[in-house]
């Protein structure tokens, strides 16, 4: 017996069968299409969706944050004073500290020779008011070193209006958010009067407007330089509150953090702590869209091992006559796995396509993102890795679905058959 | 005499449902080549199960079955499909043609599963066997556009498309009219006669069995005359 000829008879009669009822073919392929086209655009969205939230959220917050946490626990002075005694405390409350980074200027240093360190950027953030006429609006100013900021959050291609170095150039400028400037009906040139928690009062010159795309941040946020925000909030030039550090790779942050907080005793930060509850939400998309996609092709498997199964009942005489001439059970188990396969693979590639089409209109279609999310189309990922995917999914699902139904047909009994009539 | 084609010792068996019962009782047979054998008997007394064990298609029985010089006890059952493939052809009393394929497909199908020869051969052969059996015109219809009689031919040459050692018939004209019954018959005739292929024909048809050439009858489960 020549195995290869088996296999070639096996592969005509079961392209025979296949082509003898068409549009039964069609539908237990559509089946599959489906599945695999809904499973491409939904991760295509979601995955867009998670890799634009990533991209912003990087762009907003630091790969590392160093700042002093006045509300960190501490020893209370019982313990300190009597640490093997059997102490305890009630609702002890943060002491008098300002929020200032002591030797600041030191730790970057020391942070700048740090190889695994792409940036860092020393930074003073304060609440302020932006006098808007009678109106008071709230909000935050950062003074920054803007050149390090800028090479740390790519802040020269988020600039709307303006550019970076006419901060340097020009003391009492601002930089400010397209969202808050739009609050306050200011453009480049125009002049802004802050008022600091402590009533000091200072006007500022707009000279550029910045968009990162997120609303909590263009709505609120505007950069100074570091040295005029020390001058408004009436400290001396070595007050820092925060110290912002790149990474060569982001995805080190959280080993690295530790280690900086043991190291300068200040508050450390990685950024997947920082924005635990955005990143959640990449998580949950994950799981609706491969639970949606699983129970899709779940369904497209029943289908098929329906089909499948109408096919042998009706095909039982011609199993028994094969049987009868010859062939074996895998014999006829292949012709009915070839025909689920087929249609497995000839569905799934549809499926891709279709995937393909309807990915390819939800990019195109308009979104609104509004002041939250500045965003006029769905980002949509079109990465090769989920097509491969989608075929292996389908095929699989056919190949589970197909092979009940076959180990049916190689099992028959001919003799049954042959003597039932 | 030369050695017998096929010979079984001691056959025996039962069926258990609905209780158990000895359908077979301790048969020996042996048939030699080129003979023309029908298998006769009451409903129930056995013939057909005989026959489905002789075709080792029923491997559920005690005793010896050799063909073609090859013991056949024990073997797999993928081991027994193939020696069908090589050494036995079947005729039922309907024809169980493939539906969605020619007439000349239906006959090539056990040659390519033989994978001896080259596909064109193998048509070649075909078409040559339904010469033979005058159904050569038929040769790219749909087995549906035939009539009764005309598919039982087309069987018959699917049957014999590999040369088997045994052409074995369960009632091949059970379920024709006595013009078709006639035209069977004398092809099985002329194939034993002419190609010295052996035949075994379960048969309830007197008439078919009266002129084949050594008759078997058989009641509850043993041959009675041979």
């Amino acid at each position: 017996m020549s195995s290869f000829a088996s296999f070639k008879l096996a592969l005509t009669i079961a392209r025979v069968h296949l082509f003898s009822k068409p549009k039964q073919t069609l539908i237990a392929m559509l089946g599959v299409t489906f599945g695999i086209g809904m499973f491409i655009a939904l991760i295509g969205l979601m995955t867009g969706l998670n890799d634009f939230t990533e991209e912003i959220t990087m762009t907003s917050s630091p790969d590392i944050h160093i700042y002093h946490d006045v509300t960190q626990e501490r020893a209370s002075i019982i313990e300190t004073v009597n640490p093997d005694g059997l102490n305890r405390v009630h609702h002890q409350k943060p002491k008098n500290e300002t929020a200032r980074l002591h030797n600041a200027s030191r730790i970057v240093e020391v942070l700048r020779q740090d190889n695994r360190i792409y940036g860092v950027a020393p930074m003073l953030t304060s609440q302020v008011f932006y006098n808007y006429g009678p109106a008071q609006l709230n909000g935050q100013i950062q003074g920054v070193e803007i050149l390090e900021e800028d090479k740390l959050f790519d802040l020269k291609s988020k600039m709307k209006d303006g550019k970076l170095e006419d901060l340097l150039a020009f003391h009492e400028g601002i930089i400010m958010g397209s969202g808050l400037a739009r609050k306050l009906n200011l453009r480049k040139g125009d002049r802004v009067v802050i008022t600091t928690p402590q009533g000091f009062t200072r006007t500022l010159k707009v000279v550029g407007i910045f968009q990162i795309g997120i609303g909590t941040v263009d709505n609120v946020r505007s950069y100074a330089n570091l040295g005029m925000v020390q001058t408004i909030l009436q400290q001396d030039q070595s007050y820092v509150t925060d110290i912002n550090i790149k990474l060569n790779d982001r995805h080190t942050a959280k080993a690295i953090a530790p280690e900086l907080q043991q190291k300068f005793t200040y508050k450390s930060e990685d950024w997947e702590t920082a924005n635990a509850t955005f990143l959640t939400g990449v998580t949950i998309r994950n799981i609706i869209t491969y639970a949606v996609s699983f129970t899709l092709l779940v369904v497209a498997g029943f289908g098929i091992y329906n089909i499948l199964n109408m096919t042998i009942i009706n095909k039982m005489k011609d199993i028994a006559i094969l049987k009868a001439m010859g062939f074996s059970g895998i014999d006829v188990r292949s012709i009915f796995m070839i025909q689920s396969l087929v249609i497995g693979l000839f569905g799934a590639l549809l499926g891709i396509t279709v995937g393909f089409l309807l990915s390819y209109a939800i990019s195109k279609a308009p979104f609104d993102g509004g002041d939250v999310i500045s965003l006029d189309h769905f980002p949509v990922n079109f990465k090769m890795k989920y097509y491969i995917i989608g075929i292996v999914f389908g095929v699989a699902t056919t190949a589970i679905a197909g092979y009940m139904p076959s180990r049916k047909a190689a099992k028959v009994d001919p003799i049954e058959i042959l003597r039932g009539q | 005499m030369t050695t017998p084609v096929l010979r079984t010792t001691g056959i025996t068996k039962y069926f258990y449902d609905p209780e158990k019962f000895q359908v077979l009782k301790n048969i020996d047979l042996e048939v030699q080549r080129g003979e023309f054998l029908s298998l006769i008997g009451k409903s129930g007394c056995g013939k057909s199960t005989l026959m489905y064990v002789l075709s080792t298609m029923d491997t559920d029985f005690e005793g010896e079955l050799e063909i073609a010089g090859e013991k056949l006890t024990h073997r797999t059952q993928n081991y027994l499909a193939d020696f069908r493939n090589h050494h036995i052809g079947f005729v039922f009393q309907f024809h169980y043609l493939l539906p969605e394929f020619t007439v000349l497909q239906n006959v090539m199908i056990p040659a390519l599963k033989l994978g001896k020869l080259k596909p064109d051969e193998i048509e070649h052969r075909a078409i040559e066997k339904l010469k033979l059996l005058g159904m050569d015109e038929h040769a790219r219809k749909k087995t549906s556009k035939l009539s009764g009689g005309q598919q039982q031919r087309v069987a018959i040459a699917r049957a014999l498309i590999n040369d088997p050692d045994i052409l074995m018939g369960d009632e091949p004209t059970g379920n024709l009219d006595s013009h078709n019954s006639r035209v069977v018959f004398d092809i099985f005739r002329e194939l034993t006669s002419v190609y010295k292929q052996t035949i075994i024909a379960v048969t309830h048809d007197e008439e078919f069995a009266r002129q084949t050439d050594r008759i078997v009858e058989m009641s509850d489960g043993k041959i009675i005359s041979h």
